[in-house]
């Protein structure tokens, strides 16, 4: 048995996105720049895809713009934002610590070029209060750009606040949605976000697309030049497999949202208590604003890796925000955000469900990972201290 | 894969894992800041290493590295057990990635330190600068090693 919950990672490709990506590579395989009819045929199909997808936010057609995923969207909005403010002399950026590395590593491009950068405090429970983003504007802030939903502990941010506080002082606002698209709804509208980006595989969807929403009257900067697709903004041929895969998933997740949310939660929901059930462990992440599949756990005593590799023998596929895992020295400057210290930081386990995800998989699971934290405790130095009292529990 | 069959073998089923009652030296290096504590029990009689064990703290290579280490010095003398190199561990696990190759260093340090602490307690006199002082996220010694 193979227990995929890695879902914030990346998704399994849904049976409707394949099929619709399939009439993709061998019937309207044009290039929508061609003047011929199969060329035609193709712009025509990417036309009719492009108001599907602008129809899923509530937006225009003319404000989605194609990408390669989250990544590059992330990073074309910051620029374009970052460039239109440092025309005006306004060289101010807010952001969170919690971003992704591709708004984060931008962000750091940016300061490098001697732009201003205030990234805000996100509290233990992982949520940014939208009046320390409002206390942050200045007159020469360019942009705010806080995500929708975090990867790592799955909390949701008040979007709709600080779209308002934006808006009425007239500061762009980008909010990165890859992990809240198809998952939570979103209407760039009510929620009066300036630009969005959202990633296909997060959704069932393929790798290696997604699209940047900008709402008119920004004006997008290139961040790859050549050609005049995508209105002269994204030059290089349209991935249209890609994009038609992408439409089809989200349109499927978005259709789902509720019925997906309700299936999700309780099994979420029952996987947190299980696990809490673990002598010193926390939950982290505020346990109500958060993603539906989104489960984040530290256990004192132990590190995150070994963890995973035991579970991954059980056949349960997870990931943590241990050092071990991110590469580096440090865990996951996620988890450092919301105030954990390293020493259990090291200790993290994120299950990321998807409504493919049974109870008795999550039952399963329970006893699996009790299982294997009870085992690596019993070999940890660490554990023993605790025991012994010659170390003090953190949680 | 990420590992080795036999870093997967050692982590999965690691040797001499547990503590020694009254052990006559207790070595114990890393920190739990970097995600990483080793410790090692020696038995030693007339300058042979007859029990061994260890508690780790880390990851898979970690665990393996202090499974390895182990094995490696279990009835041998002291002074071989201080010969034993972080490389000669790399090598008896068939690799490590070399991000992880510090696993191995730390497997080193954590013998050394035993052995200093078994010396500490007998009063046996010994050089100082061929031990580690068991600060791993300070000590930027091992750089060489990386590669
Ligand atoms: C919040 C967030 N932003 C951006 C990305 C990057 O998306 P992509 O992999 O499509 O470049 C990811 C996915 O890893 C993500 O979770």
């Amino acid at each position: 048995m193979r227990i995929y919950a890695d879902n914030a990672a990346t998704t399994r490709v849904s049976k409707s996105a394949v099929n619709a990506m399939l009439p993709y590579f061998e019937e309207i395989y044009g290039n929508p720049s061609s003047l011929n009819t199969t060329g035609q045929i193709a712009a025509e199909a990417l036309g009719k895809l492009r108001c599907e997808i602008a129809e899923l936010i509530n937006a225009k057609p003319q404000e989605i713009y194609f990408t390669s995923g989250g990544s590059e969207a992330d990073n074309q909005a910051i620029i374009t934002a970052a460039k239109t403010g440092e025309k005006k002399g306004k060289k101010h950026i807010i952001s969170t610590k919690f971003e992704h590395h591709a708004v984060l590593h931008t962000l750091n491009k940016l300061e490098k070029e001697g732009f201003e950068i205030t990234l805000i405090d996100v509290n233990e429970n992982g949520v940014v209060k939208a009046e320390d983003v409002e206390k942050a504007i200045r007159e020469d802030t360019a942009l705010v750009t806080v995500m929708f939903a975090n990867n790592e502990i799955g909390t949701v941010q008040p979007i709709a606040e600080i779209g308002e506080i934006c808006r009425n002082k007239g500061v762009i606002f980008h909010t990165d949605a890859v992990q809240a698209a198809g998952h939570i709804a979103i209407d760039v509208e009510a929620l009066k976000v300036d630009m969005l980006s959202v990633s296909a595989h997060k959704f069932h969807g393929p790798k290696g697309v997604g699209f940047l929403y900008c709402r008119k009257g920004i004006y997008l900067r290139n961040l790859i030049e050549g050609g005049a697709q995508e209105r002269g903004k994204r030059a290089g041929t349209e991935n249209l497999p890609g994009i038609a895969g992408m439409t089809a998933a989200m349109k499927e997740a978005v259709e789902k949202i509720d019925e997906n949310a309700k299936k999700l939660i309780p099994l979420r929901n029952r996987l947190i208590e299980g696990l809490e059930k673990i002598p010193h462990s926390r939950v982290n992440g505020d346990k109500e604003k958060r993603l539906p599949g989104n489960v984040n756990i530290c256990f004192e005593g132990i590190e995150g890796e070994s963890l995973l590799l035991l579970l991954d023998e059980k056949g349960i596929e997870a990931s943590s925000g241990s050092a071990c895992t991110s590469g580096s020295l440090d865990p996951s400057h996620v988890l450092l955000s919301i105030g954990l210290p390293h020493d259990v930081a090291h200790g993290s386990l994120r299950l990321t469900i998807s409504e493919e995800n049974t109870v008795e998989e999550m039952d399963y699971i329970i006893s699996s990972v009790t299982e294997v934290v009870d085992y690596l405790r019993q070999i940890s130095p660490v554990w023993e201290e605790l025991q012994k009292g010659t170390r003090e529990y953190i949680l | 894969m990420l590992y080795s069959e036999k870093v997967m073998d050692h982590f999965k089923n690691p040797r001499n894992v547990g503590e020694i009652e009254n052990a006559d030296g207790v070595g114990e290096v890393g920190n739990v800041k970097c995600g990483d504590i080793m410790k090692i029990y020696l038995k030693i009689e007339n300058n042979i290493i007859v029990d061994v064990k260890f508690k780790t703290f880390g990851c898979g290579s970690a665990i393996a590295s202090s499974s390895m280490a182990t094995e490696m010095i279990k009835g041998k003398s002291i002074d071989d057990a201080l010969e034993l190199s972080n490389k000669a561990v790399v090598e008896a696990l068939d690799g490590l990635p070399s991000h992880k190759i510090h696993c191995s260093v730390l497997a080193e340090e954590a013998v050394k330190a035993a052995v200093r602490d078994y010396y500490d307690k007998n009063g046996i006199e010994y050089d100082k600068t061929k031990f580690c002082d068991g600060d791993c996220c300070h000590c930027g010694k091992h750089q060489d090693v990386e590669e």
